[in-house]
């Protein structure tokens, strides 16, 4: 079986010059900086449609949470019951919800928090777990154990019940302490896939070659082990994303996460949930758009596993 | 003793067996390495054959520093390394470089082969000021033979004896006195074999280097080597010149050993001394009493299990060998 | 052997005083994103009752590809067989129906391969996929299956068969594992065993171990081998006649003794120069230079011109050279064979 791979490896990559002491420069270019993992993955990603869709979503969704003021002129909160939920027009493409609010402007405003919540929540579950993981990774002994048994703790609490409680416990409910309970209860997962990461690139050969040339322990955590832990932890980050997202309009939803008069998808769709069959847009417009950002992120995620995995090369 | 450049003294590695994750309880050893004793000279090739489980893999990561000695001391220089401060390690470990076995793992894909090979330079700075660096990873790059324009590629594009060229490279940036090459070509095709070999032996007449060169195949080592050790079992069973080695075996296991070698001529087929071993090699965390061997050999006797033979010159063959019953058998050629 | 080895398949056609296995011209090409490979351009050879056959090369030579293509068990896709045949006592196997191949798989043609621990099922005991086979193929019983596997594993000399019948894989040293792989392989009795690499992986005295009991069991049965290795000692050790592959083709066909007296082939020719020897200690290798080609790129010509030494403006134009007669019972694919062999 070793020759088939071997074959395989003969037709994947040509080696670029002969073996032995002749020395064939192809053009002699000694500045010549050729691909590296990245620079593929980033070719192949601009090639690929599905992420190409994904990320312009993102970025429109991003734009508009950054600048909502480019969206639309109108004031979510120029409300005039009069106007209650009345259906969409050329002027109002999203109608009136049901206080008779510009409900296209509420979307786009909307738009913010749930970003904003998600960006905090997972930068700080990347930072904190991966610095974590990190260490249990390397160090392992005690300082492994000590770790991993604090993320057994966190990982037995169930998400949405965990949540629920300590929204509800600390009763002050805005976007830091949401984004607060999103990171408590979800950094030992991308702690754990750092540390497995971690745990098996520090057998590599080419670390112990970095440590026979007498590299310190910082030189090869953040020159050879780190760099093999980012691309998983990339892809993670951005499927969690998706799911913060999620997440803030669940609790939103739920009646834990944010409460009026703040403005916000998950907040639209608790309001008008009863108005779906008489006024079904009044759902469907926060629905779809909370959907198609949950879904962009995982796509995202979903294309930049294959592209950063060697193997698919 | 000027020309001592490395030695070890009674050499030990047992990686404890435990159980329990909070309370942990050794409950036994595994006997990779259980007291070895070597000498290398300046210029000197030294071959260490054994098979799998023998620890000569261990003993190399000893040696290189990776892994560090339950017991026993390591000179390099004369400096003994296990009393000397950590600053100072560090600077005598540069003396002792690595070359490995699998040129596909052992270099990091995601950096440039000039970063591979300069490594080495930002961990030790004071060995090639800055601005000479990238100059001195060229002139590396050409002492192996390969292209110093190349110095921007990243290892995925060049072939396994190339990469290996780079692994030397990167071993030969710290001058060090001494290369360990572990099983470097057996991960190579055989045309390209002899390529890496050459250029191991090149290197070694133009700089001066002393090798400690670990593989299995025993026509490569005697090739390349000037004095052979084998291993057996965490020890040393055997040593001695490549001609004593391989013309006049004392110790049935490098008889054995060496008669298991098929050689690449068809009209000694059939005419050689074979030795076909029965049985497996015991595992190193229950070594057999006395001779280790034991288990597997033919002449064992009642003294083999109770008094561990000591490597010593114990007939005419004039080199040292560790069997109570040693004597010289020819297996290299043919016995009409 | 007792009656229980009967074939219980027939396969229509047999004729049982043709060859067990002739291959003739096989092509095999991947078909890849970075364009077709031509793995195996052309492959011929006989193997008769009790020889064994040696298919030497280096790594992508296409050695094993042959093997798989044999055997039937290619990766498709990629991989393709586009011509040539393979003869099972003169029944061509790629015209068979897949249903009719799998009866020649194991019952007739086997194969062990380089890696014992991932060729056997790690959930299942060794004697259960012993006797599975047994049951399957032979239609015996529970307990016959049994008693027969743990024959079979005497037969291979494992020791305290009957206990270890009931260990699974990884219980197995490695040469002990490589034993049982044997076993499963001679199970039903097949003319043709196929050995990929069968001791690379082993220690050089497990490896004389396992040479030692493949010949005697070979001997028993009168069975054919094809031995597929990169390692010329164990060529000359066992092989009676050697096909060399280089790039997907064989560049020489001789026997044993002739082609390591005076290769007629430069490739032949520098792989056996570049084995280290006594006579040459201290002196440097003769390696060929440069590295095989791309099998997507192979180039013009023979394959070989560019890390030849002989090579002349006939080597570097297409046609490839055929396999020239250098004598009644051999070839090689090198215009200049005269000149290499030394004849001239």
């Amino acid at each position: 079986m070793s020759d088939l791979t071997s074959a395989g490896a003969a037709i994947g990559g040509a080696p670029v010059a002969g073996d032995g002491p002749t020395t064939d420069a192809p053009g002699g270019s000694g500045k010549e900086r050729s691909a590296s993992l990245w620079a593929d993955a980033r070719r192949q990603l601009v090639r690929d449609p599905v992420f190409m869709i994904a990320f312009l979503y993102i970025l429109v969704v991003g734009s508009m949470a950054a600048f909502p003021k480019l969206w639309t002129s109108q004031d979510p909160r120029n409300c005039d019951t009069a106007r209650s939920r009345i259906a969409p027009s050329g002027e109002h493409p999203f109608g009136f919800d049901i206080l008779g609010c510009d409900y296209y402007s509420h979307a786009i405003y909307g738009a913010r928090p749930s970003m904003v919540i998600a960006i905090m929540a997972t930068t700080a579950i990347v930072v904190f777990g991966g610095v974590l993981g990190l260490l249990a990774g390397y160090y392992g002994g005690w300082v492994d154990t000590i770790i991993s048994r604090v993320m057994d703790i966190f990982f037995s609490l169930p998400f949405l019940l965990g949540a629920i409680v300590f929204l509800t416990v600390i009763k002050r409910q805005n976007v830091w302490t949401i984004a607060m309970v999103l990171f408590l209860l979800a950094w030992p997962t991308i702690a754990r896939i750092i540390r497995g990461s971690v745990i098996s690139s520090k057998d590599l050969d080419y670390v112990h070659a970095a440590k026979a040339v007498g590299a310190r322990n910082g030189r090869i955590m953040f020159r050879h082990i780190l760099p093999n832990a980012i691309a998983p932890m990339l892809v993670y980050a951005t499927i969690v994303l998706g799911s913060f997202v999620a997440a803030e309009a669940t609790l939103t939803f739920l009646g834990v996460g944010l409460q009026p008069p703040a403005q916000s998808w998950g907040i639209m769709i608790s309001t008008h949930q009863v108005y779906f069959l008489e006024d079904p847009w009044l759902l469907l417009f926060p629905c779809g758009l909370l959907v198609g950002t949950v879904l962009s992120f995982i796509l995202m995620g979903d294309a930049l596993r294959d592209a950063l995995d060697p193997k698919f090369r | 003793m000027s020309d001592l450049v490395l030695e070890t003294r009674n050499l030990v590695k047992h990686f404890p067996l435990t159980r329990g994750i909070v309370f942990k309880k050794q409950y036994g050893a595994v006997r990779a390495v259980d007291g070895v004793n070597l000498e290398l000279r300046r210029g000197e090739t030294l071959g260490i054959v054994g098979e799998s489980g023998c620890g000569k893999s261990t003993l190399a990561r000893m040696l290189v520093g990776l892994e560090k000695p339950t017991s026993g001391d390591l000179f390099v220089q004369g400096k003994n390394m296990s009393k000397v401060g950590a600053e100072e390690r560090r600077r005598g470990r540069r003396n002792i470089q690595l070359v490995m076995q699998d040129p596909y793992t052992s270099l990091n894909p995601r950096m440039t082969v000039g970063d591979i090979i300069g490594e080495p330079f930002e961990v030790h700075p004071d060995v090639v000021p800055k601005g000479q660096r990238r100059a001195k990873v060229q002139e590396l790059l050409e002492l192996v033979g390969l292209n110093p324009d190349h110095i921007n590629r990243y290892p995925h594009q060049f072939s396994g004896g190339q990469r290996q060229r780079i692994g030397i490279a990167r071993a030969l940036a710290l001058n060090p006195e001494i290369i360990l090459c572990d099983e470097p070509v057996s991960a190579l095709d055989v045309s390209i074999q002899a390529q890496v070999i050459n250029l191991l032996e090149k290197l070694q007449n133009e700089l001066g280097l002393s090798y400690i060169f670990i593989a299995h195949d025993l026509s490569v080592v005697r090739h390349i080597a000037d004095r052979v050790a084998v291993m057996y079992l965490g020890k040393v069973v055997e040593i001695g010149t490549e001609d004593e080695i391989y013309e006049s075996p004392t110790h049935p296991y490098t008889q054995a050993l060496l008669s298991a070698v098929p050689v690449p001529d068809p009209k000694l087929r059939g005419l050689r001394d074979q030795i076909v071993l029965t049985g497996d090699v015991p595992s190193p965390a229950n070594p057999p009493s006395g001779c280790r061997f034991r288990t597997r050999c033919w002449k064992a006797q009642d003294i083999c299990a109770e008094q561990e033979p000591l490597l010593q010159i114990r007939d005419k063959s004039g080199h040292p060998s560790a069997c109570h019953f040693a004597e010289v058998r020819d297996v290299v050629h043919a016995t009409e | 052997m007792t009656d229980v080895n009967v074939k219980m398949d027939a396969l229509a056609g047999v004729d049982p005083n043709a060859l067990p296995l002739q291959v003739k011209n096989l092509q095999v090409e991947f078909r890849t994103r970075n364009g077709i490979a031509h793995a195996v351009n052309g492959v011929s050879f006989d193997l008769r009752a009790g020889e064994t056959r040696a298919i030497l090369g280096e790594s992508g030579c296409g050695k094993s590809v042959t093997a798989q293509a044999i055997m039937g068990i290619l990766d498709s896709p990629p991989g393709f067989v586009t011509g040539g045949e393979i003869l099972y006592r003169g029944v061509d196997l790629l015209k068979l129906p897949e249903s009719e191949r799998r009866k020649v798989r194991a019952n007739r043609i086997a194969m062990i391969f380089q890696d014992a621990l991932s060729a056997l099922n790690p959930v299942f005991t060794v004697g259960f996929q012993l006797a599975e086979l047994f049951r399957k193929h032979r239609g015996m019983s529970r307990q016959d299956s049994k008693a027969r596997a743990i024959e079979l594993l005497d037969l291979v000399k494992i020791p305290a068969a009957k206990q270890r019948v009931n260990d699974y894989p990884h219980q197995f040293s490695g040469g002990m594992r490589q034993r049982v792989m044997i076993a499963m392989a001679l199970a039903l009795d097949p003319e043709v065993l196929i050995a990929d690499e069968p001791t690379t992986a082993l220690d050089v005295t497990v490896q004389a171990q396992i040479m030692a009991l493949l010949a005697e069991l070979q001997q028993e049965r009168n069975m054919g081998l094809v031995l597929i290795t990169h390692d010329m000692g164990v060529v000359a050790d066992v092989a009676d006649r050697i096909s060399v592959m280089y790039a997907g083709r064989v560049i020489e066909e001789a026997g044993v003794d002739e082609i390591y007296a005076s290769p007629a082939h430069p490739y032949t020719k520098g792989l056996l120069e570049s084995i280290p020897r006594l006579d040459l200690k201290g002196q440097e290798l003769s390696a060929i230079k440069g590295l095989p080609p791309a099998l997507t790129n192979i180039p013009p010509g023979c394959a070989f011109n560019p890390r030849c030494r002989y090579a002349q403006e006939v080597c570097r134009k297409d046609p490839a050279p055929t396999l020239f007669q250098v004598s009644p019972s051999r070839t090689a694919a090198c215009h200049f064979w005269k000149e290499v062999k030394g004849d001239e």
